[in-house]
């Protein structure tokens, strides 16, 4: 048989990886989602080095100063410089939410996978387990646990893992549906494969995507439950700067100064609408449209 | 001079590929489409037909536009028309029938008001009026009991009536021109034929004109006048039916003909080589060159145009369509004569073996036994012997696929015992099963798109039974997969392709890889060539056939087309409904189909072939269950006996041949009744 065909090369994990990032940078949405995702998380790495005052620095005298060339977003009731505790104020959020999404990621796409492959009475049993959790009020919850354990981010960590890591059970368990009734999942069970042996070389490259990108959306909406719990004062315990705690803070005093509460929601929404754009690039790179695959 | 009653005029469609480059789907198609006249549009997957066919009503798929010319009904082009215009056209004039009837009616509506609904838009009966209109047209296609059909859910009908509820809609409007875009591929062999012969019926009736879309020629040899072949956009071949048939003087044409498996050949057809290029790829030159078996020079760098041959009626793309007009017919009947090699060693044993999907009660579960007293598939009896082809056949919901999937372990099976080898029992439960027998048996599927993980290059694919069953790895590993690949012929640059850079052949080439990589003793194949194209359906026949030569490997053929079972096979089971109704060696069983119902089926294929007419014996009821008593066939057999066909479970006769039957009527007897017919 004569076939002219054009020979390709295997392409390695990294160039896969520059090709997704080029992909997601084409469209304006995910340009400008990956610009506002980068810098707030360069900022978060970098920020002490040139933060301009001391974030607990107390001083009376400088009550609720309105912005000047001095204190550039003015001040709070307490005195303190807001640029500076704005731009310190994500590295808590960034930090305990990007872990608690990879713990979400991690219990929810494994158990998803394993409830998906074996079906029947304990696949039932465990959703309806997980049913009963979305149940209740993921808030309520968390302020339980906070009380009892403390807020430190050991605590934090795992346990907004845990709440937002059912809905990634939905999708993983979704997406491995899909999969399983495929003929070539019928064929490794046919060779005799095992089970873990399935879910790593079939079921696992195929529902990858998918669950990458329901982490990246718990992501951003992670960041958002994280600074709902320092804003009822469960989060980060002061004079530690936090977005939700300072929006928490400053919100009596809109009325008068307004900067003091403007700049952590500018802080806050900001990366928000950065991460979601940035996932829906990603999904759109992807090949996954979430548009037309509605989230569980 | 004949009424037109469309005209296509230089028409081109196709998209702006991601590079901005514009490629073209249709490549300037002209014809035109008489009064009265049905004319078949025939291509692979691929060819444009589809999107020539969208294109006669007006449509254009989104993300496709029209590059340049028109399509002119009643002296307008359609392609620029609005909307509104389009809606008085559509239905009213121009009507269409979808492949998958059962998907493009509305799951929740009754038959009746679907219907209602076209007639609504369509006509301007009253209301009264539409009710008789709605029996009419259900009476027209066929439909027993109007008035009860009128009241069901698409859900309540079989395939072949949903398919017929559809031909009634479209003729609500009583349009012009008729459009049906491969109406009879999901259906079974003997429902098909009876729809067919139903739109032949109405075609001469009411005088539509219909344009039918296939890549089934046997089909299109049935309905149509006039053929159009199209290959990579471009019409290739056009002229009347039994001259393109008969007398193809496109070598493509002439290549797809010879490579389809006719029930009047024996042994296995002719392969073309190669498959059809990607739209865009062909830059200069006849598209058709790389695979072609006659092209010269001048056809790699000139395309040839249409060119009208005036002796035989026919349009033709080719330089060299004088060659084969002398070439003609003893060509044509050319094929390979299939090897056999059997020794007597029986290798696989299935006795009694009854598969019920019955869900199992609590009580039944703890006793780990199913009480089902009409299993699915029942009282299966089949010994194959060492290097011998058995096919499994009969009509969707016969059980061959769920007798298949048993003996692989991936159905438990309720009673009954499957023997490898001899005398090894093989476990119903595949945890339980000896690897090596796990290795002995392997399975290829219908479709490659399915069966290989998209996710993994051919290297990863066909190395999973390779690593599972031997422990290579490394270079051994590489070295070993690489001779595997040679033996299907595929090449060593396949290694690092993922199944979408592959095409519809080459897919199921590595499919057959892999099952072989594991040194089977049995390949169980499921349909494999179904999803393919009929060009490419021949080549891996074909391999098949000589991995069986070299291997000695022993092949149980699951397929609905009884045409390619009978190039493959060594050996025929009949089933219907899940029982065994025929078993015998398939030279006799296709010369002397003693059961009725392998006379049925048989008679029911379409030959492409406009002279040889599909017998229809049977009525095309559909069961949904087996019968509870009796023999299994009872519902459709045209030769029921009387009330012992209803009672007792026929036995068993053998003729001089080795045929075995299971009926009531003497074995004799029937070939006497069948002769007289």
């Amino acid at each position: 048989m004569t076939l002219v065909i054009k020979q390709e090369k295997p392409k390695s994990t990294f160039s896969k990886i520059v090709e997704i990032i080029s992909t997601m940078a084409s469209r304006p949405s995910g340009l400008i989602g990956l610009i506002i995702l980068v810098f707030h998380v360069t900022l978060a790495i970098t920020s002490p080095l040139y933060a301009p005052h001391d974030y607990k620095a107390i001083d009376p005298s400088l009550m609720l100063q309105a912005p000047s060339s001095e204190y550039w977003f003015g001040t709070d009731s307490l005195g303190r410089d807001v640029f500076t505790r704005t731009i310190l104020g994500g590295r808590t959020a960034l930090t305990v939410t990007f872990f608690g999404s990879l713990i979400a990621l991690l219990w929810g796409g494994a158990l998803g996978i394993f409830c998906g492959l074996v079906g029947g009475k304990i696949d039932d049993v465990v959703m309806r387990i997980i049913d009963a959790f979305l149940s209740i009020p993921w808030i309520l919850a968390m302020l339980l646990i906070v009380s009892l354990l403390g807020t430190s981010t050991i605590v934090l960590i795992p346990a907004l893992g845990f709440f937002y890591g059912k809905g990634i059970v939905r999708v993983a368990r979704a997406a491995t549906h899909d999969v399983i009734a495929k003929d070539f999942i019928v064929s490794a069970r046919a060779r005799g494969h095992g089970n873990f042996s399935i879910i790593w070389n079939e079921i696992l490259p195929n529902v990858r995507d998918a669950i990458m990108v329901e982490g990246a959306m718990r992501w951003s909406w992670m960041l958002l439950g994280f600074s709902s719990l320092s804003f009822l004062g469960f989060g980060v315990s002061p004079p530690t700067p936090d977005w939700g705690l300072m929006i928490s803070n400053a919100r009596g005093l809109m009325s008068f100064a307004y900067w003091a509460v403007l700049a952590p929601i500018f802080g806050l929404s900001s990366l928000i609408i950065g991460i979601n754009l940035t996932a829906d690039a990603f999904a759109k790179a992807l090949g996954i449209d979430r548009s037309t695959k509605a989230p569980v | 001079m004949q009424q037109v009653v469309q005209e296509i005029k230089n028409l081109s469609i196709g998209f702006t590929s991601k590079k901005g480059e514009q490629i073209s789907i249709l490549k300037n198609i002209s014809t035109t489409i008489n009064k009265g006249e049905t004319v078949g549009i025939v291509g692979e997957s691929g060819s444009g037909k589809s999107t020539l066919a969208l294109a006669m009503m007006g449509y254009v798929k989104h993300g496709l536009f029209t590059i340049s010319g028109e399509c002119i009904y009643q002296s307008n082009d359609i392609l620029k028309m609005k909307n509104r215009e389009l809606e008085n056209i559509r239905g009213r004039k121009i009507a269409m029938i979808p492949q998958n009837a059962g998907q493009s009616l509305t799951p929740n509506l009754k038959i009746g008001y679907q219907i209602d609904e076209a007639l609504r838009l369509h006509t301007n009966f009253k209301k009264e009026d539409r009710d008789v209109k709605i029996s009419e047209l259900l009476n027209k296609v066929r439909l027993p009991s109007p008035e009860t059909i009128a009241k069901r859910y698409p859900h309540e009908l079989s395939g072949g009536q949903q398919q017929r509820v559809a031909v009634a809609m479209a003729l609500a409007g009583n349009p012009d021109l008729l459009l049906l875009d491969e109406p009879t591929t999901g259906l079974d062999v003997t429902t098909q034929a009876h729809v067919l012969e139903l739109l032949n019926f109405i075609a001469k009736d009411t005088g539509t004109s219909m344009v039918y879309v296939s890549h089934d020629l046997g089909a299109i040899a049935q309905v149509s006048d006039r053929v159009i072949v199209m290959y990579s956009g471009e019409i290739v071949l056009d002229g009347p039916v039994r001259t393109i048939l008969k007398n193809p003087i496109h070598p493509y044409t002439y290549g797809l003909l010879k490579s389809i498996p006719k029930l009047t050949l024996s042994g296995l057809p002719n392969s073309m080589s190669g498959s059809q290029p990607q739209p865009g790829t062909i830059k200069e030159g006849c598209s058709f060159y790389d695979r072609c078996e006659f092209a010269e020079d001048k056809c790699k760098i000139n395309s040839p145009e249409l060119e009208f041959v005036s002796e035989l009626n026919t349009s033709v793309r080719c330089f060299n369509h004088k060659k084969l007009h002398k070439k003609k017919d003893e060509d044509t009947k050319s094929s390979k004569k299939v090897l056999r090699k059997l020794n007597k060693n029986e290798i696989l044993d299935i006795s009694s073996v009854s598969i019920s999907y019955a869900k199992q009660k609590f009580i039944e579960q703890l006793l780990n036994k199913i009480d089902d007293t009409n299993p699915t598939v029942k009282d299966i009896n089949i010994k194959i012997d060492k290097g011998e082809t058995l096919a499994l056949v009969g009509e969707s919901g016969s059980g061959k696929s769920t007798i298949l999937k048993s003996i692989a372990g991936l159905i438990k099976a309720k009673d009954g015992i499957i023997k490898f080898d001899k005398n090894k029992i093989l476990s119903n439960d595949l945890k339980k099963r000896d690897a090596n027998y796990l290795r002995a048996i392997q399975l290829i599927f219908q479709n490659p798109d399915e069966s290989l993980n998209p996710n993994h290059t051919v290297e990863e694919i066909v190395s999973q039974p390779l690593k599972l069953y031997f422990g290579l790895s490394g270079n051994e590993l590489k070295q070993k997969i690489i001779e595997v690949l040679k033996k299907v012929r595929l090449g060593e640059f396949y290694l690092t392709r993922y199944p979408r850079q592959l095409s519809g052949g080459e897919k199921q080439r590595v499919a057959v890889a892999r099952a072989f990589a594991a040194k089977p003793d049995i390949i169980l194949c499921d349909e494999v060539t179904s999803a393919l194209d009929v060009s490419v359906q021949a080549a891996v026949l074909n391999l098949l056939q000589e991995l069986k030569v070299d291997f000695g490997t022993t092949y149980i053929f699951v397929s609905h087309d009884l045409a390619v079972v009978k190039a493959i096979s060594d050996r025929v089971a009949v089933l219907y409904q899940g029982r065994l109704c025929e078993i015998g060696p398939s030279e006799s069983v296709y010369k002397f189909p003693s059961h009725p119902y392998t006379e049925v089926l048989l008679g029911a294929v379409l030959e492409p072939d406009p002279d040889i007419k599909p017998k229809l014996v049977a009525e095309d009821i559909v069961e949904e269950k087996p019968p509870e008593k009796g023999c299994s066939f009872q519902g459709r057999c045209p030769r029921l006996l009387g009330q012992i066909c209803k009672t007792d479970v026929p036995p068993w006769q053998i003729d001089e041949n080795g045929n075995a039957i299971r009926c009531h009527i003497k074995i004799n007897d029937l070939k006497n009744q069948q002769i007289s017919n």
